[in-house]
């Protein structure tokens, strides 16, 4: 490393083809993420505020913010518990078939998204294996926000696992043993210990399986019914501006998701920059 | 018996395993489950009709095209990226390794959309396209395109941390001896970072195989061309032929299983450890 850093501009590198790899990289880079990304911001900015809000800033626009928003931070909620407590059966304990149970979790990454709506779809209509069980409570779970949610946190599990089991496996058993020393409970211990050292991680794991259960799309149109209002997402009102042709529409809708997006990660990662800050003081 | 002081009583153990695990099922093995059993409702013989239709058979032949095109591009740009990044050292690479993840954080939808604005009718480039009756939108390469993007990470995002813990030494050595750069490469730098670079392209492939969202914002769904299977999937599933949907799903459902299987054997028998996450 240092005779890395102290070797004088002028000498050649013994290695060859930096400027061909970062040459062909670049390039790439710029010709299929820069160059189209950058068309939603030109695009916007060549609309003028007027046609910006008259879609953007709609009342059917702001349903679907808010059905998309609010239904992936549930999810996020509900798998912040339960993948926490994978991740915790994962990292700490043995028991058959765990090396299964692992594969398991890595399975919504794998698995296409309009199989998994078509599939969740099934599963929770009102005949489905799950859906008959709440149909006769009157719970109908397909086709309104409940169903939306489903989707979004078989989505999100995985972001949530794969952030946290590796801290937790990391994390030094001699601080839990102090604890006990001490007379702390295991579950002070948890509360005190473990959860604020795994309090960052899980954070990362909830900002990215609700910016994946924003902008998520397969998996929600089949199961979400679609009403206009009520179970209709933002990336769906994309879609339909776009059949009509409306591109300054759905370029509107896309620069809020994405505008909100930032936002919401933005705010997580000072959060994060804070708890890490505390558990470090 | 009295458990250890730093891990829990046997109830909270089993009750803890019980809970993951009824989850795991509910959440995640249902859907599964569910794809097969209803491919399967009226018989192997509805199953591989089915599959067999000449719709549904150009609609793999798209799908694998697709794949054939855009992973081997994204193969030979992560390859780029992580020898420029992990072999050298230079400013603003931070900011690279950001730029190159990007596509992890859009929506598929608006993966699409800026084809749309593009290469669409009224997009950017759309005039001079139909000018020179070149179509790009509602047809194969805009598909491919859309691919590209949403797919762009997976390489590189394996090979970097795997080829930064390798360092540079071994390349170092063989240009010492008087290998060239590409005979380094050959056969140094890839024996080394082969099972990390198949790693990274199973779940390329995987991806890009059953990408949805933003492949059905630029294909125009044509039946029989620019249909892919997941689009066909939905075609089916929208016309009540659940079976064929499911039929046409539980092939993608399969190739799912057999990504996992992949990863789990190369994660396993080479120690790949995995940290963090991967899409």
């Amino acid at each position: 490393m240092i005779s890395q850093r102290f070797r004088p501009a002028h000498r050649r590198d013994v290695l060859p083809g930096f400027g061909l790899a970062l040459g062909v990289s670049l390039a790439w880079l710029g010709l299929i993420v820069l160059i189209p990304l950058s068309t939603i911001v030109a695009r916007t900015a060549g609309m003028g505020w007027e046609e910006f809000a008259r879609i953007g800033l709609s009342d059917r626009a702001f349903s679907a913010y808010r059905i998309s928003f609010g239904t992936a931070a549930a999810a996020g909620l509900v798998n912040a518990v339960f993948g926490l407590v994978v991740a915790w059966v994962l990292a700490r304990y043995a028991f058959p078939g765990k090396r299964l149970v692992n594969a398991i979790v890595d399975l919504p990454f794998a698995l296409p998204t309009a199989v998994a709506g078509i599939a969740l779809t099934a599963i929770y209509a009102p005949n489905g294996w799950v859906g008959q069980l709440f149909a006769p409570l009157g719970i109908k779970l397909a086709f309104t926000p409940a169903g939306i949610t489903i989707a979004l946190i078989f989505i999100g599990l995985p972001f949530v696992v794969r952030s946290v089991e590796p801290v937790l496996a990391d994390l030094g058993r001699d601080i839990e043993e102090a604890a006990a020393t001490l007379g702390a409970s295991r579950l002070q211990t948890f509360r005190r210990i473990i959860l604020p050292a795994i309090g960052p991680a899980l954070l990362t794991g909830l900002a990215l399986a609700f910016a994946r259960g924003v902008g998520e799309y397969g998996s929600v149109i089949f199961i979400a019914g679609n009403i206009p209002g009520r179970t209709e997402i933002a990336p769906l009102l994309i879609v339909t501006q776009l059949e009509q042709y409306s591109y300054d529409g759905a370029t509107a809708i896309a620069m809020i998701m994405l505008l909100v997006s930032f936002a919401v990660l933005l705010g997580l990662n000072l959060l994060q920059i804070a708890s890490r800050r505390r558990s470090a003081a | 018996m009295r458990h250890s002081a730093t891990s829990e009583s046997r109830a909270a153990r089993a009750a803890l395993i019980g809970v993951a695990l009824l989850f795991l099922a509910v959440f995640v093995v249902l859907p599964l489950v569910a794809v097969f059993s209803e491919a399967l409702k009226h018989g192997i013989g509805a199953f591989t009709d089915a599959i067999t239709t000449p719709d549904a058979m150009s609609a793999i032949r798209l799908t694998l095209l697709i794949a054939a095109i855009s992973v081997p591009l994204n193969m030979v740009f992560g390859i780029a990226a992580s020898w420029a990044l992990t072999k050298f050292e230079f400013p603003g690479k931070g900011l690279l390794i950001t730029l190159i993840d990007l596509p992890f954080s859009v929506s598929p939808v608006v993966s699409g959309l800026i084809f749309v604005l593009l290469f669409g009718a009224n997009g950017y480039l759309g005039p001079w396209l139909i000018e020179h009756d070149i179509r790009i939108i509602f047809a194969v390469p805009g598909i491919i395109l859309a691919t590209v993007f949403i797919t762009f990470p997976f390489v590189a995002r394996e090979l970097i941390p795997l080829m930064t813990e390798q360092g540079r030494d071994d390349e170092e050595a063989a240009i010492s001896l008087g290998a060239s750069g590409w005979q380094t490469f050959w056969h140094v730098t890839l024996p080394n970072i082969r099972w990390g670079l198949l790693y990274g392209v199973l779940l390329c492939n995987a991806r890009a195989m059953g990408e949805f969202g933003a492949v059905s914002v630029v294909s125009g769904h044509i039946r029989g061309v620019t249909n892919t299977m997941p689009l066909h999937v939905e075609i089916l599933y929208n016309e009540y032929d659940f079976v064929g949907a499911f039929a046409v799903a539980s092939l993608l459902a399969g190739l799912a299983l057999l990504t996992l299987v992949a990863k789990t054997v190369l994660e396993w028998r080479f120690n790949l450890h995995r940290t963090g996450v991967s899409h």
